[in-house]
């Protein structure tokens, strides 16, 4: 039996995010949603995180940054991105110095629509990839 | 007799953080509670323990995490010295000796973060270590021994003669229990601030194992108020568990309202707890009793 599924710890980083995105995810820890029934931790430590949480999409500055945080996870981790932005660039997509979504620096788990993306749908994609992560203890055991 | 005690031994090494670990659970329903919120399950400490086990283990030197096995094995020693009734003041070196190699760790891990992280965790230990051995003290004072033992087999329990010092042992309680607003060094809530001090370079097992060393060292924090409490009377003994439940519960109200302070007001404010209490309590005892 794997415990990732019942206590992922989550890191969230904001990359050029509008900040409308953020504070949904932060709605997701308020007493209305109450994330850590889960177990769900937010911590500000990337050694400690199972789930990297982007909102907002990747610019020319930010690139060197997502990519460190992403190799200091310990494995099993998963990349969820949330909010338009963080698919594909969104609004932002054709400013000069957008490269696009997080997918063109980070192997991306899991996308979670929305502008802003609901508490509902972050949660909902939280879930969704702790099956993802479940996979990946598996495969690591392997 | 001798392997009574090897029995004794093992089943406070096993209980002793099981006990500690459903006590974090409790501890986080009821922060939880008081915000506002369901919070996790009781079990959510050990899921997150079994987790981190499992985990990759990153390896930032070759040095650093074994300060944190020398720790959880001088805090298990403490644990034992302490439930099997030995020696007040031993337990109490072995346990900064823990605490000390806990720091280590944190300089050792060499992140900027975990060497704020240590250089905090030694001015919590200047802070309270002092009140800590004063209640070894006053307790010698009222029971003439240093063994837990003798002190939890007097005919009056301790507290009638040093409810000052109680006092100011459970305000550095607030120190041991690593709770706000002395949760200076490491702590789930410091996110943004000290990126969790002295814990952060550690993952995977290390982690766990940190984690674990954190259950041992409420449960030695709680023995402390227990002994205040417990007397030759068995009756006694459900009286020092009950005290020791509302000074937990004590410390998570202060937790969930208070917010960090600077190192400089923790240790002048325990400090000055510590010598007022201290000299008073102490005064009185020698004044009246002896
Ligand atoms: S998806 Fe919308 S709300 Fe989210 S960061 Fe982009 S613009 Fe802001």
């Amino acid at each position: 039996m794997n415990y990732n599924t019942k206590s992922p710890w989550i890191l969230h980083y904001d990359g050029s995010s509008c900040n409308g995105c953020d504070i949904e995810v932060l709605a997701c820890l308020t007493p209305l949603y109450d994330v850590e029934r889960f177990g769900v931790i937010n911590t500000g430590n990337p050694r400690h995180a199972d789930i990297l949480l982007i909102t907002g999409g990747v610019n020319d500055q930010n690139i060197p940054v997502v990519k460190q945080i992403y190799e200091q996870m310990a494995e099993p981790k998963v990349v969820v991105a949330v909010g338009i932005c963080a698919t594909s660039g969104g609004i932002f997509a054709d400013c000069y110095n957008m490269v696009g979504g997080v997918e063109n620096v980070l192997p991306v788990d899991v996308y979670v629509p929305g502008c802003a993306a609901r508490p509902q749908a972050i949660i909902d994609g939280v879930v969704k990839a702790l099956a993802v992560l479940d996979e990946k203890q598996n495969a690591m055991k392997k | 007799m001798l392997a009574i005690w090897i029995i004794r031994i093992i089943l406070i090494v096993v209980l002793t953080p099981i006990v500690g670990g459903l006590l974090a659970g409790f501890d986080r329903i009821i922060s939880a509670r008081v915000q506002g919120r369901k919070g996790p399950p009781l079990l959510q400490p050990f899921y997150d323990v079994l987790k981190l086990i499992k985990k990759e283990n990153i390896e930032v030197n070759k040095t650093y995490k074994f300060y944190v096995y020398a720790s959880l094995f001088f805090i298990i020693l403490t644990a034992v010295i302490m439930l099997m009734g030995g020696d007040m003041l031993l337990a109490i070196f072995v346990l900064t000796l823990g605490a000390i190699f806990f720091a280590f760790g944190g300089y050792a891990s060499q992140s900027p973060y975990s060497i704020i992280g240590a250089e905090r965790e030694l001015l919590q230990m200047m802070a309270y270590e002092p009140m800590v051995l004063i209640t070894a003290a006053g307790l010698y004072m009222v029971s003439k021994s240093f063994f837990i033992s003798d002190m939890i087999s007097q005919a009056v329990p301790a507290i009638v003669y040093l409810p000052a010092v109680f006092v100011g042992f459970v305000y550095i309680l607030t120190f041991k229990l690593r709770k706000s607003p002395f949760d200076l060094s490491l702590g789930h809530h410091a996110h943004q601030e000290l990126v969790q001090g002295i814990s952060t370079e550690y993952s995977g097992r290390e982690l766990a194992i940190i984690e674990i060393t954190h259950w041992y060292e409420s449960i030695i924090a709680l023995a402390f108020v227990y002994v205040f409490f417990a007397t030759s009377n068995p009756i006694s003994h459900v009286f020092a568990v009950l005290a020791c439940l509302v000074v937990y519960f004590f410390e998570i109200l202060v937790d969930n309202s208070t917010v960090r302070v600077k190192w400089q007001l923790a240790l002048k404010s325990a400090w000055i707890v510590t010598g007022v209490v201290s000299v008073v309590n102490l005064m009185i005892v020698s004044f009246f009793k002896f």
